[in-house]
């Protein structure tokens, strides 16, 4: 390297010159990268974030679609999805409210809002606060009777709360199909609720017996009630087996969706 | 060994390949690889990040304290990790869920932390963006060999598209179920290698100790 002339070195080259190994330069390094690199990640997530919002929308659609059991891969998913009648359903009543635009309705928003939504003392799905309003999906056959109603819920496994949908016959009472689009349970134990082996265990149970009692249970043994309402728990997830059961019986329970399946029974949807 | 641009993209493809000679990076290999679709993301992501992990550690490289370079490598290579997962998410949501985790583990490739330690602290900005994509492209190839073979005899297809019309949708192939369970790519990478060392013989590690033969006496 040529000899340097004597001019008086700038702050930055001084700092550059300065040895790695130094404690105020681990400190600078350490500081300034950590800086650097959290703007590039959240620059990034944020610029993002509308396109990632689109697909999950869209990933929430085909899980709509699937647990109705009439999603084709491969079909425009948006056409496909306006199969369904989207409705915002009162819990308390049972039936569907005109109060909200379904297009516009969040349902998280509606749980946040204390105008809209209850806290719950008795919370066994561990779900905080429960919205008085949420959307639904009505699948209505070729001559306009109901064929399946598709019900979201969500409830706290294990390490997170899981979002799904449950897809319940014209009859109020047996379940076609659950499935959650959310979650962050163990993979391989607790994640094994995606696997479609399990799923299509829920398919033909009863929710409740002749005497109107919600039996339907995640459990390692049958219950009493028999068979049919029995969904066996996953192996090595004894704590997400246990929330999908909270959730599933708070859900279709008399706080949840037991009114509006009260008038399905009935034929008034 | 003299070191020039072209040997350092070219060499990690088979003399020095990261899974079949050095042993790296088998568990994302072993984890992704039941569908050529994914493998070749996984590919990719890996490629970009090794490249760029390695580019910008070596620019750096003067200014990490010893101290704390491996910290440094690997805010690094997370932040790297994050982008392409974040990028995935929004262009590639089907395939970014299918490799959940296994993006966020791509911080622990020991493929990626390799080259930043041996190569990247080591040598000039280029010189290490070229080896990265060298070593990525490396990983890849054996990833894709191992997909082939998998998702082929697995479930009868490649990318998707049938080959073998499988019983299932009336065709004549009885797919080997075992193939898209995460245990066949250990077989596979294991046929591999030894193909690999079959061919060159170079490849094949010393014996790290002889049974002496006894004399008779």
């Amino acid at each position: 390297m040529p000899e340097q002339p004597e001019i008086r070195k700038g702050v930055i080259r001084r700092f550059l010159d300065m040895s790695p190994d130094s404690a105020p330069k681990t400190v600078f390094v350490a500081v300034a990268l950590c800086l650097v690199a959290s703007m590039i990640v959240s620059a990034t997530a944020v610029a993002l974030r509308p396109l990632q919002e689109v697909n999950a929308l869209k990933d929430k659609q085909v899980n709509i679609l699937q647990v109705a059991g009439i999603y084709q891969p491969g079909e425009d998913v948006a056409d496909a999805f306006a199969a369904f009648e989207t409705h915002v359903l009162d819990l308390e009543t049972g039936q569907f409210t005109d109060k909200f635009d379904p297009a516009e309705f969040d349902d998280q928003a509606a749980a946040d809002d204390p105008q809209t939504s209850v806290e719950l003392e008795d919370d066994p799905a561990g779900i905080g606060r429960q919205a008085r309003y949420v959307t639904v999906y009505v699948l209505r056959n070729d001559s306009g009777a109901v064929d399946k109603v598709i019900l979201p819920l969500h409830g706290y496994g294990l390490w997170s709360t899981l979002y799904g949908y449950i897809a319940i016959e014209n009859d109020g009472n047996t379940i076609y199909g659950l499935q959650f689009y959310d979650h962050a349970e163990t993979p391989g134990l607790g994640a094994e609720v995606d696997n479609p082996r399990w799923k299509a265990l829920w398919r033909g149970k009863k929710l409740a017996d002749e005497d109107g009692d919600l039996q339907i249970t995640v459990a390692k043994t049958p219950p009493a009630a028999g068979q049919e309402y029995h969904v066996d728990a996953l192996s090595g997830a004894t704590l997400t087996s246990r929330g999908v059961d909270s959730l599933v019986r708070f859900w279709l329970g008399e706080r949840g969706y037991a009114p509006f399946l009260e008038n399905l029974k009935a034929g008034d949807i | 060994m003299a070191q020039t641009r072209r040997t350092l993209l070219i060499d990690p493809l088979v003399d020095n390949n990261p899974i079949t000679l050095q042993v790296l990076g088998i568990c994302s290999a072993l984890a992704v690889t039941s569908s050529l679709k994914v493998s070749m993301v996984m590919a990719i992501a890996v490629t970009l990040v090794t490249a760029f992990s390695s580019m910008f550690i070596s620019v750096l490289r003067n200014q990490i304290p010893g101290s704390i370079r491996i910290i440094v490598q690997m805010v690094i290579i997370a932040s790297l990790v994050i982008v392409v997962d974040q990028v995935l998410k929004a262009y590639a949501y089907d395939i970014s869920k299918t490799l959940s985790v296994f993006v966020g583990l791509i911080i622990t490739n020991c493929i990626v932390m390799g080259r930043a330690e041996a190569f990247a602290m080591k040598n000039p900005p280029i010189e290490s963006f070229i080896d990265g994509v060298g070593n990525g492209l490396g990983y890849g190839l054996i990833l894709m060999l191992v997909g082939t073979v998998r998702e082929l005899l697995g479930a009868g297809s490649l990318f998707g598209v049938t080959i073998l019309q499988t019983v299932n949708n009336g065709g004549w192939y009885v797919p080997n179920g075992l193939l898209l369970l995460p245990p066949s790519a250990f077989f596979v990478i294991g046929l591999l290698i030894w193909g690999f060392r079959t061919w060159k013989p170079a490849q094949v590690e010393k014996r790290e100790f002889r049974i002496q033969t006894v004399e008779a006496h």
